[in-house]
């Protein structure tokens, strides 16, 4: 009998989309946006030592529209990303797992952090 | 490793569609994953047409009243249909659960079943479980005991610790929640997954077992437990309403008790 190769499943093209994996993957993808908020941290720090001129070179960049655009990213990023590690700490102590509160306390992170984000830029331009 | 496309010859194609010749009160269409391994062809979507007023409540009744009056050819597992088998395990309408006690008229719209994702397909809707049976096996799903039997009576157990045991012990490894998790469909010949590792957990608080240590070391390391990411997809796939996330959380911190 000749050797048939066996096709696999459809998975995440078929997978529905519920709060939880979607707030998962949110998570992950927040945490990889504030991997790149780290170097951007970083290069801040760095144009600091090295003079007034880089300071004011990358003072620029950031307080560009664009600029703007991606830190206003990175503070929704850190402030969901927070909010969901305080979610993941209280599963680890074994708390939280009911459907429905699963559910809810993912909206309720959502919503604290869109509220901390529109606050803190808010605070920024008061 | 993450692959977010199929391979080539997965990739799903389009089928055919067997109209309905006459209409009935209350016609739905039901998109149905075909793959033929004797045809040498890609996996196909086909679409029938039934009359779901003269049709069963369930899932499992419209795929049995296709195969008998529309298509013989069409293949799925099905045997006690009342949820304790676990056979007719598959993907309708985007989530995992049991085909028989999958109400139609709580779906809406077309309906698309697939076979339980992310596994290698034998036939339609039929899955290769082999793997998922191995993983159970791995865990030792029996009692492991040092001490000698008391000589005459069984090892006796009281009321609160049978309590333990028992939602966990209701699973009916239909891989319902193994096959909804994003962990598993990457990782699957390292990760358990969440049946597997609800089994674990149901011996592990079993308090006749003598065996726990020995059971912890077997999920030590990055992958075998710690794949899980708390995704929760295995929670509300579960169509026996278990718990396999929380049981994997309360592992994991016996597993961070013991190394404190």
């Amino acid at each position: 009998m000749p050797e048939i190769k066996r096709p696999l499943s459809p998975h995440l093209a078929v997978y529905s989309w519920q709060t939880s994996n979607t707030l998962s993957i949110l998570h992950r993808m927040t945490g990889v946006a504030l991997s790149f908020a780290a170097l951007g941290l970083i290069s801040w720090i760095v144009a600091v030592a090295a003079g007034e001129a880089a300071y004011n070179r990358v003072l620029s960049v950031l307080s560009s529209p664009l600029g703007y655009l991606v830190l206003f990213g990175f503070s929704a990023s850190l402030f969901y990303h927070l909010g969901n590690g305080i979610r993941h700490l209280s599963w680890d102590a074994g708390l939280g797992f009911e459907k429905n509160f699963a559910r809810l306390s993912g909206w309720f992170t959502l919503l604290i952090a869109v509220i901390a984000t529109v606050l803190y830029w808010l605070g920024a331009f008061a | 490793m993450v692959e977010f496309t199929l391979p080539p010859n997965s990739r799903v194609k389009k089928g055919r569609v067997f109209s309905a010749s006459e209409d009935g009160a209350k016609m739905r269409r039901f998109v149905i994953y075909r793959y033929d391994p004797d045809s040498g062809e890609n996996p196909r979507l086909d679409t029938y047409e039934v009359d779901t007023a003269n049709c069963g409540p369930m899932i499992l009744d419209v795929l049995i009243k296709i195969k008998n009056e529309i298509d013989p050819t069409l293949t799925f597992r099905r045997s006690c249909r009342e949820g304790i088998c676990g056979s007719c395990a598959m993907n309708i309408a985007g989530t995992n659960t049991l085909a028989c006690t999958q109400s139609t008229a709580d779906l809406k719209g077309d309906v698309k079943i697939y076979p339980l994702p992310h596994m290698s397909v034998i036939k339609d809707l039929v899955p290769d479980l082999t793997n998922f049976y191995a993983q159970y096996a791995s865990i030792k799903p029996w009692l492991q005991t040092r001490t000698p039997a008391p000589v005459d009576h069984e090892r006796l157990q009281s009321k609160e610790d049978q309590e333990k045991i028992n939602t966990p012990s209701a699973c009916i490894l239909c891989a319902c929640c193994s096959t909804s998790c994003p962990s598993y469909w990457w990782n699957s010949d390292r990760y358990l997954g969440p049946a597997a590792l609800l089994a674990a957990y149901r011996w592990l608080v079993d308090t006749r077992d003598e065996a726990g240590s020995e059971r912890l070391d077997g999920l030590e390391g990055p992958f075998r437990m710690f794949r899980c990411h708390t995704i929760m997809n295995c929670t509300y796939a579960c169509p026996k309403d278990l718990n396999p996330a929380r049981a994997i959380a309360e592992t994991k911190k016996m597993l961070a008790l013991r190394r404190s």
